[in-house]
């Protein structure tokens, strides 16, 4: 894919602007027209909810039972649990984010390849946040024209005021996006309170810096630079898309060729594409459309409802920039019906393999288990004669309780007769031992097993840890080696 | 020379570079881009002003704020130790028995145990007293010289055994063979003898029976249990320092008789504070053999 084409005769030409043979390309503020119509509305929508969830997500509630934190979604660092509703997630089971994130990917790829950058043009954290500065922008100074008047006006007390609150309101903004992010890791509504009240660590106000620092230069200062220069997903989309995938384009065999719409003359024998530059000055990277599918297009169609617009107006069909696939376009052009062809091989494969990692994951968080036992065979000493003859082994047993109660297990060892069992700190020469472990938590044992040597079979001989809960009944079973002299 | 020209294909600029009729696009750096590098340029100036920098002849730049990794290191030991206090004042103030019985003293006093063992013991015991066959005794078994109660191991480590100290445990085997005290017959049917008692069958009314009564059970005792008071090890088992991996009981208990060899320890009283020693006894003390 080419690098974005700009009309350079256009005032919000950006990347690339073809100034002479200057290396460096200046930098020009994009004001885009405010437009209305259906996609736009959807914005509004998906903005409103994404913020939403955002921002209420932290205070909503789940209840767990005393001592354990009743936040819905949570990832508690320091107590190193993860909390989502009814799911509790500890550190080695890790590898569940993993899997939301391959299929976070994935579904990136199969919605491009269904549908173009819904993402980046709907969803991504960026978008939203730069269309909602620009809404600020936008009521404080006015549309498009009076925005660029504004930039283009020496400074005077009113213009420093209109800036200046732009400016603050998009700093509260920035804030409360940082503090959003700080939320979800700790108890929000009390840690909210101490934020306001300065009573938090420093280090939660970094983090609100850091986070609330990038919002306000990324969505009010970089925005479309973030999509055109940082973002890798707009250099690699292309190898998502195919001519069936549904993306925002111009109908040239329509449109073309362009010319101002005069009164009183007819659209025969010309293109209906007017030339009026709705579409340039609606699009929020300031790329022009009808140049093709390029990089600097996010798909947020609001070129759509732009041209719709006018098209209106004209009393010419809707559609002449249209989200469709380029096969549908190309058969248009010859005079046919296109087919809207949403299952192809490129969605099957993606949507194979979400449906796969998601079913591992339900699957696997089904049946997990509420008790996990580690075994970690002593090897130094590998093993121990004692006096009696008999073979000594150590062993570190870690007995992750994930269930918020005490529970008592029996450990009981199998697989060598004449077994005994030696807890450091509890019972000794024992057929079954007692483990007790505080509720969500790991307890670990330093654990001896003696074996005569009649019953063992050379330098190694499986061994068996039975670990038995006392209230259930559930049972854990770990194979490890019981290691002795060579016979 | 340099010509800029519009490529008909992209709709760029070229930069009016050619190299073999090549001519290269031009794709214009962003601005802003050019200026968060000269940032980061000055970013980089300021941050060699206040941390350690640049090489010098004899060290290097110090930076106005002082850091240094190892004065880092040295606040967070400070710190750690701080976090430690009140741990260790509660080891100060037990005796082993008593941290033993604590779950969470026990658990602090293995863990700092393993430590000092690692540092102190380990070139000798080996990790987790795994011993070193012929040299230095196993700690993990249940077989003690100097006994293995809390209280026997804690005296063991301060005092060291035959170690420089006033109070250090010793003993001496008399050199029955060297001295001439026995004959090499007898030593050969006390030898022969000591191998059944290991065996825990002793041959009852043999030569060697005789000579063990006379010489030897007066430390290791009559049935062979050894004495613990003497750190005269138990002969009745199939544990012997001294042994290589190849040799015989036999040929071991001759050399022993004819001239022994004696262990020797370090006394570690003036060496680690008595926390360390409470923690290291506990610890060696569960590793295994601890009576």
């Amino acid at each position: 894919m080419a690098s974005p084409k700009i009309d350079p005769t256009l005032k919000n030409a950006a990347p690339g602007a073809s100034d002479g043979g200057s290396l460096y390309a200046e930098t020009v503020m994009i004001h885009p027209r405010t437009v209305k119509g259906t996609f736009r509305t959807w914005k509004w929508a998906a903005m409103a909810l994404l913020l939403a969830v955002y921002h209420l997500g932290p205070f909503l509630r789940w209840d767990r039972g005393p001592g354990a934190p009743n936040q819905a979604i949570l990832a508690d660092m320091t107590g190193r649990r993860g909390y989502f509703f009814f799911l509790e997630i500890w550190p080695q089971e890790v590898y569940y984010i993993t899997g939301l994130l391959f299929i976070a990917a994935i579904a990136l790829f199969f919605m491009s390849s269904l549908a173009g950058r819904v993402w980046c043009g709907f969803f991504c954290f960026q978008t939203v946040y730069t269309d909602l500065f620009m809404l600020v922008e936008r009521l404080v100074v006015g549309d498009r024209s009076k925005r660029m008047a504004l930039d283009r006006a020496p400074w005077s007390a009113a213009k420093f005021g209109k800036k200046a609150v732009i400016n603050l309101v998009w700093l509260a903004i920035s804030a409360s996006c940082g503090i959003g992010f700080t939320l979800f890791f700790g108890n929000a509504p009390s840690m909210l309170v101490d934020i306001l009240t300065g009573n938090e660590d420093v280090g939660v106000y970094s983090a609100i810096a850091v986070v609330g620092g990038c919002c306000f230069l990324l969505a009010g200062y970089a925005r479309e630079q973030v999509c055109l220069y940082m973002c890798p997903y707009s250099r690699f989309q292309s190898a998502m898309f195919d001519e069936h995938s549904l993306i925002v384009g111009y109908e040239e065999w329509r449109g073309e060729p362009r010319k101002p719409a005069r009164k009183g003359e007819g659209f025969e024998n010309r293109g209906h594409c007017i030339d009026c530059k709705m579409c340039v000055t609606a699009c929020p990277t300031g790329i022009d459309i009808r140049d093709g599918i390029q990089m600097g297009c996010i798909g947020c169609a609001l070129c759509i409802d732009a041209c719709n617009s006018m098209m209106d107006r004209y009393k010419l069909p809707r559609g002449l920039i249209t989200w469709d696939s380029i096969a549908n376009q190309a058969a248009r052009a010859e005079g046919r019906q296109g087919k809207l062809r949403l299952v192809r091989s490129r969605t099957i494969i993606y949507a194979v393999i979400m449906s796969l990692v998601g079913g591992l994951i339900v699957f696997s968080l089904a049946s997990r288990k509420t008790t996990e036992l580690n075994v970690i065979h002593e090897r130094s000493p590998l093993y121990v004669q004692m006096s009696d003859g008999a073979i000594r082994n150590g062993y570190v047993l870690k007995v992750l309780n994930m269930v918020r109660e005490d529970r008592t297990f029996i450990l009981e060892v199998g697989g060598i007769d004449g077994a005994r069992v030696s807890v450091v700190g509890g019972e000794s020469n024992v057929a079954a031992a007692t483990l007790k472990v505080s509720p969500d938590a790991i307890g670990a044992y330093n654990v001896f097993v003696n074996a005569p040597l009649a019953s063992l079979q050379g330098k190694r001989t499986p061994l068996v840890f039975t670990l038995r809960e006392t209230s259930e009944g559930g049972i854990t079973r770990v194979e490890s080696l019981f290691a002795a002299p060579d016979k | 020379m340099a010509t800029i020209e519009k490529d008909s294909v992209s709709g760029q600029n070229t930069t009016g570079h050619e190299w073999d009729g090549i001519k290269e696009l031009n794709t214009p750096l962003p601005k802003w881009w050019v200026y968060v590098f000269w940032a980061s340029v000055i970013w980089a100036i300021g941050y060699w002003v206040l941390y350690p920098s640049w090489p010098t002849q004899n060290g290097y730049l110090k930076g106005t704020l002082g850091y240094s990794s190892r004065g880092e290191l040295a606040n967070d030991l400070e710190l750690q130790k701080k976090g430690r206090s009140a741990w260790l004042s509660k080891i100060e103030a037990s005796d082993t028995a008593a941290i033993e019985k604590d779950k969470d003293l026990l658990r602090y006093a293995m863990a700092g145990g393993k430590i000092a063992f690692n540092e102190n013991c380990a070139p000798c015991h080996g990790s987790g007293g795994v011993g070193v066959v012929g040299a230095y005794p196993t700690l993990a078994d249940d077989e003690w010289l100097w006994g293995g109660a809390l209280a026997d191991i804690e005296q063991t480590i301060q005092y060291g055994v035959r170690s420089a100290h006033k109070d250090t445990r010793a003993s001496e085997m008399p050199k029955f063979g060297a001295d001439g005290l026995l004959k090499n017959e007898q030593i050969a049917a006390v030898a022969d003898y000591v191998v059944t008692l290991a065996s825990k069958a002793p041959a009852k009314g043999s030569a060697g029976e005789t000579v063990y009564a006379e010489n030897c059970a007066v430390c290791h005792a009559e049935d062979g249990a050894g004495q613990a008071a003497l750190g005269a090890p138990a002969l009745n088992n199939q544990i012997w320092l001294f042994k290589g991996g190849k040799d015989s009981v036999k040929d071991l208990v001759v050399a022993q008789v004819t001239k022994p060899k004696h262990g020797a320890m370090p006394a570690w009283v003036d060496r680690l504070d008595p926390s360390t020693i409470k923690m290291l006894a506990v610890y060696v003390h569960n590793l295994g053999g601890g009576k």
